[in-house]
């Protein structure tokens, strides 16, 4: 049958099985939204408040299902305005595709009105991306986008169509979705090497990364922990793919880490490290890191390898493949004396804080205590992200929403939009600081007009606190620009966007607020007044190794 | 640092060059010189990299470069298996006093006259890079008035390619 481009679009969105898509409409997108018009039954658009907020909520419409996050904007600044999101997703490689419409074929070049080249600006932060000016190439470039997002490691893909494509017609034949690209192979031998240096080890640690959510590895990864017996460390990135309860978890790995995490990688004699890049946040000192112990390294994507870190043995291919061809050469193994040394550390807690009312641990301890397992926590980014993923009662996969290696303040309010959007049944909690959230607010309207019933915790210090912390320690205690000192109204703002807030100053307070907001129907704030001077600990600054590390 | 010289082979289409040279910009090389051109196969494009790298630097751009969905293949040509060649086209003033000399360093070196008139002539030289630059020093007590060198392209000598090069 033949169909216009925009009608094309719907198409080929539903034949990848798409049927919620977050965007914002525009002069060049005209075609596409008069097309979704008509596809309103079967494709639900989310409107929000920017297009930031559509790209972050698509982002974590990915994170929180694993499916591909979809979203539409026009052209120029609409376009510009993904930009922050799509890095966002390609930092942590999650499945978005991004569809821009751009002015028309004969206007393209000539500085015409909300013209840009997204295609040309987002080329270092997308997988691919397509420029599409002849409506022969729509359907395949469409296609393709969600195959490469999805294959390999994932990411990003950006689709960019001229204005007149998305009215020219053309015959068009329903496709299924276009096979992935097989996962590269492995050879037995060089597994059995590395069963053999596992099942070598005296000391062996894990430490894994959002690789092994991606790849759904989170059964083989448990059977290598009880089989080997071996403790597990993560990065933010895998927060919640090993229960927070099991005794072989030693928590969260690198800056803000655990004392048990850092020492174990640092005491080792083999690190096992699966789906993870060894970043500056983890390897702070890439020369000291493991520097005890031989390293193992399974990924699938081979640039990974000694990027960072050198490797002695390297795997290239999907974790859950290769954990499975693995699993069966490992032996069965005890290092019961191992473990208990390295769970011992992590006894070492930090002393509370001396008059302080309401605390960031207390807060969300509450809240983990108040909400069922199925809970999805999203946050922006600076000091509330660390305690979330410090404090926090991880128990799933998918369910820790969270900016990682680009470290977007702001991204929080869309994400918790696009995870509850995806998961109605589920309770979202966003986490917030003032901080970030006075980057992302606006999305309050996105939230009250869908009747999300997000509930929004600020952490509210009156400082920008990471930076501020960082100034503490390091720059004197000059703090510069890091006074924030808003004079904003949360309940009163909240209130004027539809939603309900509350503002507490005690734990008392909190719980009381927290109770409430269990039963609101839409979204709640609750600004939570917290000291400044709390800080983010342990931490390993900058460049330094465990021997760096500041306990309280 | 040595320098090290890589065919990729890219789907012809639009923006390809773009998509290589950020690459090796945002990764923090250095492109030395880069040619690119048409294959046996229309819809495959060769472009050939001169750039300096080494170790563990050099794994990290050429794994990086085979992710990008436009390359098909990335090929290390190896010094000792591989032919290179430039081609130079020189400006160089000359007059009835000193034109005999020059063409005489230009018949040794066997490159050719393309263009003459009484105030320059134009050479036209095809070799592997050090027989240019050997020639560029000859001819260096002269008045160079204008280099054009087009850079690297190369090929293996072997009849099938080594895929461990990669």
């Amino acid at each position: 049958m033949k169909l216009n481009g925009s009608q094309i679009v719907m198409e080929v969105l539903l034949e990848q099985g798409v049927d919620t898509v977050f965007g914002y409409p525009g002069g060049t997108a005209l075609n596409v939204y008069d097309s979704l018009y008509d596809y309103q039954d079967k494709i639900h658009h989310v409107l929000t408040a920017h297009e930031q907020g559509a790209a972050h909520a698509a982002d974590g419409y990915a994170r929180s299902t694993g499916k591909t996050g979809v979203v539409f904007s026009t052209s120029g600044p609409g376009a510009t305005n993904l930009v922050t999101g799509i890095a966002t997703a390609y930092m942590d490689s999650i499945p978005l595709v991004a569809i821009t419409c751009n002015v028309s074929d004969d206007m393209i070049g000539r500085d015409s009105f909300q013209e840009v080249s997204i295609t040309g600006i987002t080329l270092p932060i997308t997988k691919h991306n397509y420029f599409v000016n002849k409506i022969d190439n729509l359907a395949a470039a469409i296609r393709n986008a969600f195959r490469i997002a999805n294959e390999g490691r994932k990411g990003p893909v950006l689709i960019d169509i001229t204005k007149d494509v998305t009215a020219a017609t053309i015959e068009y034949t329903p496709m299924p979705p276009i096979a992935l690209t097989p996962n590269p192979t492995f050879n037995q031998t060089t597994i059995e090497e590395v069963a053999s240096v596992i099942n070598m080890s005296k000391r062996p640690v894990i430490y894994f990364g959002g690789g092994v959510q991606s790849s759904g590895a989170r059964k083989e990864l448990y059977e290598l922990i009880q089989k080997a017996d071996i403790p597990a460390t993560y990065t933010m990135m895998a927060a919640g793919v090993i229960d927070c309860d099991d005794p072989k978890n030693l928590g969260l790995v690198g800056m803000h880490g655990t004392v048990a995490a850092n020492k174990s990688i640092d005491e080792a004699d083999l690190v096992i490290a699966l789906g993870t890049r060894f970043s500056d946040r983890v390897a702070l000192n890439p020369k000291r890191f493991a520097r005890n112990a031989a390293i193992i390294q399974i990924d699938i994507d081979a640039s990974e390898i000694n990027k960072n870190v050198m490797i002695n043995y390297s795997i290239i291919g999907d974790i859950k493949e290769v954990l499975t061809a693995l699993l069966p050469q490992v032996n069965k193994a005890e290092h019961t004396e191992w473990i208990d040394k390295v769970t011992a550390y992590q006894k070492i807690v930090r002393a509370p804080m001396p008059n302080s009312q309401l605390r960031p641990k207390e807060i969300i301890d509450y809240v983990c205590d108040n909400t069922d397992k199925e809970t999805i926590y999203v946050t922006d980014v600076g000091q509330h992200q660390m305690w979330a993923a410090q404090f926090v009662k991880h128990h799933n996969m998918h369910s820790f929403i969270t900016s990682g290696g680009l470290g977007t303040m702001g991204f929080g309010y869309g994400a918790a939009i696009g995870s509850q959007v995806a998961n109605p049944d589920k309770r979202v909690i966003h986490f917030t600081g003032d901080g970030s959230f006075h980057m992302n607010m606006n999305e309050a309207c996105t939230a009250v007009s869908y009747d999300l019933p997000i509930i929004t915790i600020i952490f509210d210090n009156k400082v920008l606190g990471m930076v501020y912390q960082w100034q503490t320690i390091f720059y004197n205690k000059h703090y510069s620009q890091t006074i924030l000192n808003r004079k904003t109204d949360y309940e009163a703002v909240a209130k004027g966007f539809g939603a309900q807030g509350f503002t507490c100053n005690t734990l008392n307070e909190f719980k009381e607020a927290y109770k409430k907001a269990l039963q609101c129907k839409g979204p709640v704030w609750i600004a939570c007044n917290i000291d400044k001077e709390e800080r983010v600990l342990p931490m390993i600054p900058n460049g330094g190794s465990v021997k760096d590390m500041i306990i309280d | 640092m040595a320098k090290e010289v890589i065919s990729i082979f890219v789907e012809n289409q639009s923006n390809v060059l773009t998509r290589i040279s950020s690459l090796f910009g945002r990764r923090g090389f250095n492109i030395d010189s880069l040619t690119v051109s048409t294959t046996d196969d229309p819809k495959i494009s060769r472009i050939t990299v001169v750039f300096e790298g080494s170790g563990q630097k050099l794994q990290q751009i050429l794994t990086q470069t085979e992710k990008l969905e436009i390359v098909k293949e990335v090929r290390l040509l190896k010094k000792s298996e591989s032919l290179f060649r430039e081609l130079l086209l020189l400006k160089i003033a000359c007059d009835k006093y000193n034109r005999a000399g020059i063409v005489q360093i230009v018949d040794i070196y066997r490159g050719k006259i393309i263009s003459l008139n009484k105030e320059c002539m134009i050479i036209e030289l095809t070799g592997a890079p050090e027989k240019i630059d050997g020639f560029l020093d000859m001819v260096s007590c002269y008045e160079i008035m204008e280099i054009c060198r087009t850079g690297i392209t190369g090929i293996s000598r072997n009849a099938i390619v080594d895929s461990e090069d990669v």
